[in-house]
């Protein structure tokens, strides 16, 4: 079983340092989600995680083995990551960019084989992006779209996948088909899911792990009936709210409580004591 | 997800990879049996027509009098050096445009062409050097043009309006040094000057044409070896490099390999106008999606400059360099691009 720790790491973009002191042990083939407010730091964190960044301080520990001694092909065959705002180029059609999943699996001695073909055929269909494989990916809807880059990160078929807000454009449907996709994946294959939510209650709903990041710094990690409560939702995104537990599954759910319209006889200060 | 199921969906995607490898290789194909006309037709036009069996007579090593000299020492070598100069043009503009995702960021717009025909100029006029000398300064200085619009335009990240912007401020600075050095030699002519201005294949010999043909060979080759890393590149380089792209050393080696390309050819040829930026575009037109089109690029640019040639020299009323016909192309084109990026509000 594969295992990913951040050990005190402090990372940044030129002089100006984003993440500072952070400790992290990702659960291994568990479904983290991280959640914190808009430039709190957590594309850096998923972007240190795959490497992408060089921390300043501390390490990404993946196996025992700090990743910057791991050689970038061996990586990105073991972690996969889907950045938040990937580019689509133009001229290229589903298919092809499902097959890109495929390029750490290639190599001067590994030719494409039958069994790439059938890892791309299976991602397509996961998510349900298969009849629109010979479409051009720039001509497709952000929802479409945002479902053939998921197609692309399971093509690569790692043990770990980072994914950066992976239901971003997408109607509540396909957001829920997406990370029930996500939950059979962990299941089915034991791979281990860390994504960044803005939904706190999906985050809560779908996640065995919920990380909260403020201005950089681990905020509360654990699960999610001990990190989505009142107290952490107001110190990490200065919002009051109620946390009832969600009729169906029993998981925190959390209601934000605005200045207007959040009912009569409710006002803020109730709430935050 | 088990490994028998989805043979359906597998067996689609292997259906749509085979047609479309058979409709490129049969673009390729068309392609190159226009690249054999238009060395036809350089070949046998002339003062006076040499008729095809004079032709196949004489390239069979036969001797016709009045034709073999013409057909030999200046029309093959002109043939010749416009197909190898072409494909080298072709290729490092599309390799360019690829990795900065932005067809206007072509090396004969951001100015290393022509930072590599100033030093040509220079080596040729003021240190009266020749040969593969030439190709090495010219070399040399695209790569310092590369290196100097990457920093002036670090701030940007590097794809960005700065550095087409700050690439055009350099090309015509450095076309001014070369009119200035032109006009301080002794003899210039108007020939010399639309040469290292806008390109011409005038005067080519196949001795000049071999250091362009080892470019190519070296070059070429290695884009090609790499190409998948080059692919995956287009993707962004956050993607890119969680698929496993050395980014660092992919980027440098394919942007070194292009200006190689470019500048070997300018130092023989002068920096043929515009097709560098136009052949990537019309190969990506005609080959559809799909991985860039490296290959059809490359002959798209040995077809410009073979027929640009052609026009110039025979189909036109007086006679042009092949800069000068590509150019008139490539210009309405330029303008069309700017206009556009404008419009749509996104970056140049
Ligand atoms: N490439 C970059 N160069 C410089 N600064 C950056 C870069 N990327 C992000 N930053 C800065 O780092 C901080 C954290 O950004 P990050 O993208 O990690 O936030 P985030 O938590 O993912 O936010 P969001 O929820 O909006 O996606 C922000 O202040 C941002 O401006
Ligand atoms: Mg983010």
């Amino acid at each position: 079983m594969t295992t990913l720790n951040v050990e005190a790491l402090e990372a940044g973009y030129g002089s100006r340092t984003i993440l500072t002191d952070l400790d992290l042990a990702v659960p291994s083939g568990a479904i983290t989600a991280i959640v914190g407010a808009n430039a709190c730091g957590k594309s850096t964190l998923l972007r240190c995680l795959a490497r992408l960044l060089r921390p300043t301080a501390g390490q990404v520990v993946l196996d025992g083995r700090s990743v910057r001694h791991i050689p970038t092909r061996d990586l990105a065959r073991r972690l996969g990551l889907l950045p938040q705002s990937p580019i689509a180029p133009d001229g290229m059609t589903v298919a092809d960019l499902v097959s890109y999943g495929r390029h750490p699996h290639q190599g001067m001695l590994s030719r494409w084989t039958q069994h790439d073909d059938r890892a791309v055929a299976a991602a397509l269909e996961a998510t349900r992006t298969a009849d629109i494989a010979d479409r051009e990916v720039d001509q497709l809807s952000g929802g479409q779209r945002q479902r053939v880059w998921i197609a692309m990160a399971l093509a690569q078929e790692t043990d770990i996948l980072l994914l950066d807000e992976p239901t971003t454009f997408l109607d509540i449907a396909h957001q829920v088909e997406i990370l029930d996709l996500l939950v059979d994946l962990n299941q089915s294959r034991g791979t281990t899911i860390v994504m960044v939510l803005h939904d706190l209650n999906l985050a809560a709903r779908y996640a065995d792990h919920l990380v909260a990041i403020r201005c950089g710094r681990l905020h509360t990690a654990g699960s999610p009936e001990s990190v989505l409560t009142e107290r952490t939702v107001k110190e990490v995104f200065g919002v009051s709210c109620r946390v009832i537990p969600d009729p169906t599954s029993g998981k925190p759910m959390m209601l934000p409580l605005g200045r207007h319209r959040a009912g009569a006889g409710l006002s803020t200060e109730d709430t935050t004591s | 997800m088990s490994s028998v199921a989805h043979t359906e969906t597998a067996a689609w995607i292997v259906a749509l990879r085979v047609a479309r490898r058979k409709a490129r290789l049969r673009l390729i194909a068309i392609m190159l049996g226009l690249v054999v006309t238009g060395v036809g037709l350089t070949l046998v036009t002339g003062p006076s027509m040499t008729t095809p069996s004079e032709l196949l007579r004489i390239l069979a090593g036969y001797d016709v009098p009045g034709a073999s000299f013409s057909v030999r020492e200046l029309r093959l070598p002109r043939a010749v050096l416009s197909i190898i100069a072409g494909m080298s043009f072709g290729l490092g503009g599309v390799i360019f445009q690829t990795l900065l995702r932005n067809p206007l960021a072509s090396p004969d717009i951001i100015g290393i062409s022509a930072g590599a025909s100033a030093a040509a100029v220079f080596a040729i006029v003021v240190l009266g050097w020749d040969g593969s000398a030439v190709s090495i300064l010219a070399v040399i200085a695209g790569m310092a043009v590369a290196l100097l619009i990457y920093l002036l335009a670090w701030r940007d990240g590097v794809a960005g309006a700065r550095l087409i912007l700050v690439g055009i401020g350099l090309s015509a600075m450095l076309d001014s040094m070369i009119a200035y050095v032109l006009s301080r030699a002794p003899a210039w002519t108007m020939q010399d000057a639309l040469r290292w201005l806008t390109g011409s294949v005038n005067g080519a010999t196949l001795a000049e044409a071999l250091p362009v043909l080892l470019s190519l060979t070296i070059f070429g080759g290695l884009l090609l070896a790499r190409r998948d890393n080059l692919e995956a590149m287009r993707l962004g380089d956050d993607t890119a490099a969680a698929l496993g792209v050395p980014l660092a050393r992919e980027k440098l080696l394919a942007v070194m390999a292009a200006v190689g390309l470019i500048a070997v050819a300018t130092a023989v040829s002068g920096p043929i106008a515009f097709v560098a930026f136009l052949s990537g575009p019309i190969a990506k037109r005609i080959t559809g999606p799909g991985r860039s089109p490296l290959i059809a690029a490359a002959l798209v640019g040995a077809l410009l400059v073979l027929l640009g040639d052609y026009t110039g020299q025979h189909l036109l009323a007086g006679r042009y360099p092949v800069g000068v016909v590509t150019g008139a192309l490539g210009a309405p084109y330029l303008i069309f691009l700017i206009i556009r990026s404008h419009r749509s509000g996104r970056e140049a």
